[in-house]
């Protein structure tokens, strides 16, 4: 589908539940590109990731002591996925 | 049975093999006080709510003395506790202090960029199999492997293992909290290797100071943040604390990780067909057999209604991690291992401001090492099972770990 | 259709229309798919993207680390919804359970879910607020509005209003190296949301930071020039600034009047639901088939005195939305209640702030762990001898702790022996919340009494 960012391929979106994550900083050290500590406690991370980062990102999921983040695989949606797109199409145009 | 005879029987050595059914026994009463005043806390939510409760504290001198309890010892003045035996705001100094050039946020990447270089070390001690039909995983593998590794992160000279190999074993056998082996004698023991290590890293740490390394000891010998720096004797115990922390969990994950999947060969086949599966392995491997069985450090502050249970001020406290991990009402089919487990919050690197500092260290460590022993291990079975463990019931792990296999794969 | 008794058929084949595809819409949606609701589904949203996460558009996107449309959420599972997205619904029609949308359809619906949340208030002043340079803050579209802005290096950004969103703002701002004037009406940043006591750190945080704070302010005006562009803004002290670029972070506004008219207890306030996020109608009757989560909902929470909360945070989104779908697709017993116990976070100028409970009915309170002075601190607000809400700056390790004593009313003030206490933290201080009814900012928790439905019964929009 047509995607949001820049032209990249986005195969990745990735949320973290900020009121359960207690800033252990696990997501940090194991994928250092996505996820990234903002002073000693704050976690501020890129929302999308494409597919080179993708070990590292399911590394880091897997890895937070509290699972606060959550991860979907456009790849695996794409039937639901491009309802979106043609959908918001029709009504934006 | 009483449940102070249930606290035996876990340090016990000859139920070492297998303590799931006595932590099994032990969840009936979630706290428990046992004979000699020690309470047990075995379920998974109250472990989790007492490793955020500030009313617990990890510092040992908050300890009301117990009888027939062995007190403890004066710490030895020249070298101060470590900061998983402190209590905020030291810990949090210490522990912010250590992060600085260890991990995020001022150095994000040093464990991420050492990926090629464990892969390297794994492959170097797997070669080493080469000729034979049968290893000691633990003295031929999952012992040397992250020794190198904390030795080459620290700026350890590798070839000094031997030395400081005697003193990280007296340290830790004080942590056997078996109130029949002399604990006094090994507190002694543990205390004389303490200050032997400590010296021994003193000497290293000054000539770090000289001429720097890429290291941590150098790094942590010469940073200066908001926090200022560690005081020599504080650098000296951080150090004592890495390389010892390093040195004697990991090496039980590993092997408690090659023993389970030669127990589970299908999950074995599967990880040599999809090296993926190694990340939600480690974390349910963390839950199911877990390195550190409990933590019989805490003590209570105030006294803390919990579970029905008053704990009273001043009264030591065991939080066994194992047992939590294994409690139904947290995780489904609890002794099962279930490699992809899902919402596996497991309790193998504790939790709370003390929550393990060389967890993404350990994590990756046992990844790369038991995908890497999956695909080159041909056919590789059990020697016997269950092999000769340790003697320690809180850093519990096999002795020896021999393995059969036909060939290696390059 | 008929949906009373057992829902099986429902849960089969019934239509259910969601209003608002953001946050709260996706959760709900996400929800009904996953307890076995294979009926119809459809989606209407206005904006045109779809659901994305909003708080990163004043953390990272400001930062410069993402793209402002680079926060699409991920999805717990396949939706499979008809979505209707670019297009406002206009109408509700309680009788004959149909919703009207701007181009001109109508969707029938067996059950109805509102999530239309909040907008920006904007600046009072329309001529004002029309000035190039003003801002607002709350879609993708506004963000990357002010981000193209900031890129261009403004001489000085003028933020009006300190609490959360003008706060992360602001240090977003002194991050990328850009001069910031933050003009707060109250004593303090964060008053709103923590009280005076906690609003004095977050304002030595500010002028750490190189903020140019000023408090007990208001800006009368903003003056642009003949091209319409904003150049100096007038302040209530006399005194006027030389400013590029203005944010106005006064609050948020409840999207409810598309409601005008329709039955539904909706107004200024948000719309009134019962705990199980049943809306209730204009006489206080709770409707079978309206259901209402995310930031548009009120609603009465047992811990707090049965008192309405207005909660615009996003775990109540999400905690809403998934009780609002559970109950939509549920009956009689099998329907839960929403007790989830409010809790927020906030990053700004390096400080991670997370808070539980409900601060502002929070009369004392007590810093039971670490030091103002350091900046790292965890605090608990007490009410009528109980502990109502905490707040950490940079402990969030220890707020579960709190989160459960609010939740077993555990006593305040906090008399017992813990790590970190220190001798500033033995005794209660008042927590210094201004008078509620001088709000300064928005705050993001409001009381809102305990009436079902607001006072008048009948609904006037606030903004034709
Ligand atoms: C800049 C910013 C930063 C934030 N930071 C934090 C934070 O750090 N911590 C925290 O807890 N919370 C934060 N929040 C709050 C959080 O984002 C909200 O609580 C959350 O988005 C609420 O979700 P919702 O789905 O209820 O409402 P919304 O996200 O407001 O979604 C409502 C949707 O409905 C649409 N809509 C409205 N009317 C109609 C209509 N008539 N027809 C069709 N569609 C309609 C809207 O356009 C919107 O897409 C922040 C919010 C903003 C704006
Ligand atoms: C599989 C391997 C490991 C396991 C299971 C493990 C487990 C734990 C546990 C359970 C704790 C909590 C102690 C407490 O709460 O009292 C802890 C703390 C700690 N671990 Fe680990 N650990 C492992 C590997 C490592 C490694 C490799 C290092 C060093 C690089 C390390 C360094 C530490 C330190 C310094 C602490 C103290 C943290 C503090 O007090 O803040 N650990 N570990
Ligand atoms: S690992 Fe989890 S808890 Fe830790 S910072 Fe990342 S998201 Fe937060």
């Amino acid at each position: 589908m047509a995607n949001p960012v820049e032209g990249k391929q986005v195969l990745m979106r990735i949320v973290v539940d900020l009121n359960r994550c207690e800033g252990y900083a696990q997501c940090a050290f194991l994928a250092p590109d996505v996820f990234t500590m903002h002073g000693e406690e704050a976690l501020m991370y890129t929302p999308h990731a494409d597919d080179a980062q993708r070990e590292h990102v399911v590394r880091a999921a897997a890895a937070c002591p509290v699972q606060a983040i959550l991860v979907d695989q456009w790849a695996d949606q794409r039937a639901d996925e491009p309802t979106v797109a043609r959908e918001a199409d029709v009504h934006v145009g | 049975m009483t449940s102070g005879t249930l606290l035996r029987q876990i340090t016990d050595y000859a139920n070492r093999a297998d303590p799931y059914p006595l932590y099994a026994e032990l969840r009936k009463t979630p706290v428990a006080r046992q004979e000699d005043g020690v309470y047990t806390v075995s379920t998974y939510w109250e472990i989790l709510s007492l490793l955020h409760d500030p009313r617990l504290s990890s510092d040992l001198r908050n300890r009301t003395p117990q009888p027939g309890c062995a007190l403890p010892v004066e710490e030895d003045p020249g070298l101060p506790v470590s900061f998983i035996r402190l209590d905020p705001p030291e810990h949090d100094r210490l522990r912010r202090l250590a992060t600085r050039p260890f991990g995020p946020p001022k150095t994000p990447r040093r464990i991420f960029n050492m990926r090629g270089e464990l892969a390297q070390m794994i492959s170097e001690l797997i070669d080493g199999f080469q000729g034979r039909n049968q290893v000691d995983l633990v003295e031929d593998f999952a012992y040397p492997f992250p020794v190198t590794v904390i030795c080459k992160l620290l700026g350890v000279p590798r070839q000094d293992e031997p030395r400081f190999h005697v003193w990280a074993e007296a340290i830790v056998a004080a942590l056997d909290p078996n109130p029949a082996e002399g604990p006094a004698e090994r507190q002694r023991a543990s205390d004389q290797a303490r200050s032997e290590l400590g010296l021994y890293l003193a000497e290293l740490i000054e000539e770090h100071r000289r001429t720097p390394g890429e290291d941590l000891l150098s790094a942590l010998a010469l940073d200066h943040g908001p926090d200022g720096q560690m005081t020599s004797v504080e650098l000296i115990a951080t150090g004592v604390l890495l390389l010892i922390a390093g040195h004697e969990t990991t090496v039980n994950l590993i092997t408690n990780g090659m023993l389970t999947l030669l127990r589970y060969p299908d999950v074995l086949k599967r990880l040599r067909d999809d090296p993926g599966l190694a990340v939600p392995l480690v974390e349910e491997l963390l839950r199911y057999e877990p390195p550190v069985q409990l933590l019989p450090q805490r003590t209570a502050l105030a006294d803390i209604d919990i579970a029905g249970t008053t704990i009273p001020r001043g009264a030591p406290i065991w939080l066994v991690l194992a047992s939590g991990n294994r409690d139904p009402q947290r995780f489904s089919d609890p002794d099962r291992f279930e490699p992809e487990r899902q919402d596996n919050q497991h309790l193998g690197f504790g939790s709370g401001i003390h929550y393990c500092f060389g967890a993404p260290l350990a994590r990756l460590e046992a990844q790369l090492a038991l995908t890497e022993l999956a695909r080159r291990l041909g056919n590789p079975r059990l020697v016997n099972d269950p092999p000769p463990y340790r003697q320690n019931p809180v850093l519990r792990g096999p002795r020896h770990l021999p393995i059969a296999f036909d060939d290696l794969s390059a | 259709m008929s949906v009373d008794g057992p829902s099986q058929a429902f849960k089969r084949h019934g239509r259910i229309v969601i209003v608002g595809a953001s946050l709260a819409g996706l959760r709900a949606a996400e929800t009904l798919r996953k307890e076995g609701f294979t009926g119809s589904l459809t989606m209407i949203g206005d904006e045109p993207q779809e659901p994305y996460d909003r708080p990163p558009l004043s953390k990272q996107v400001l930062l410069g680390r993402m793209p402002a449309d680079g926060a699409p959420l991920p999805r717990r599972c396949a939706i499979d919804a008809q979505w209707r997205l670019g297009v406002a619904a206009t109408g509700l029609d309680l009788v004959g359970k149909r919703v009207r949308m701007a181009d001109g359809e109508e969707v029938a619906f067996d059950r109805l879910l509102i999530a239309t949340g909040t907008r920006a208030r904007p600046w009072v002043k329309e001529a004002e607020a029309d000035l190039d340079g003003v801002f607002v803050l709350r879609t993708s579209g506004d963000a990357v509005l002010l981000n193209r802005r900031l890129t261009a290096r403004p001489r000085r950004v003028l933020i009006i209003g300190a609490g959360f969103t003008g706060s992360e703002i602001a240090s977003a701002c002194r991050e990328r190296g850009l001069e910031v004037t933050v003009a707060e009406r109250g004593p303090a940043p964060l008053v709103g949301a923590l009280g005076g006591v906690i609003g004095a750190v977050a304002a030595e945080l500010q002028r750490a930071h190189g903020v140019d704070l000023r408090c007990g302010i208001t800006v009368t005006a903003l003056e642009g020039d003949p091209a319409g562009r904003l150049t100096r803004a007038h302040l209530s002290d006399g005194t006027a600034l030389d400013v590029d670029v203005a944010v106005v972070a006064l609050g948020a506004m409840r999207n409810t009047e598309w409601l005008a008219g329709s039955g539904v207890a909706a107004g200024p306030r948000g719309i009134a639901c019962d705990a199980g996020c049943r809306a209730f109608d204009v006489h206080g009757i709770v409707t079978d088939d309206i259901f209402v989560a995310g930031d548009v909902a009120r609603s009465p929470h047992p811990l707090f005195a049965y008192q309405f909360l207005s909660l615009e945070h996003w775990g109540n989104a999400v905690a809403q939305a998934e009780i609002a779908a559970h109950n939509m697709i549920a009956s009689g017993p099998d329907r839960l209640p929403h007790l989830w116990v409010p809790a927020f976070w906030s990053a700004q100028f390096g400080v991670n702030i997370k808070s539980t409970g409900v601060p502002t009915m929070g009369d004392k309170l007590m810093i039971t762990q670490g030091s103002l002075a350091e900046h790292r601190f965890a605090a608990a607000y007490g009410f009528q001898g109980r502990v109502i809400a905490a707040v950490t700056f940079d402990q969030a390790r220890w707020l579960d702790f709190y989160r459960k004593l609010i939740e077993s009313a555990a006593p305040f003030p906090l008399d017992f022996a813990n790590v970190d206490r220190r001798p500033e933290g033995l005794r209660p201080v008042p927590a210094e919340f201004p008078d509620p009814s001088l709000p300064s900012h928005g705050p993001t928790v409001t009381l809102s009494g305990y009436s079902p439905s607001d006072r008048r019964v009948t609904f006037t929009p606030a903004h034709a």
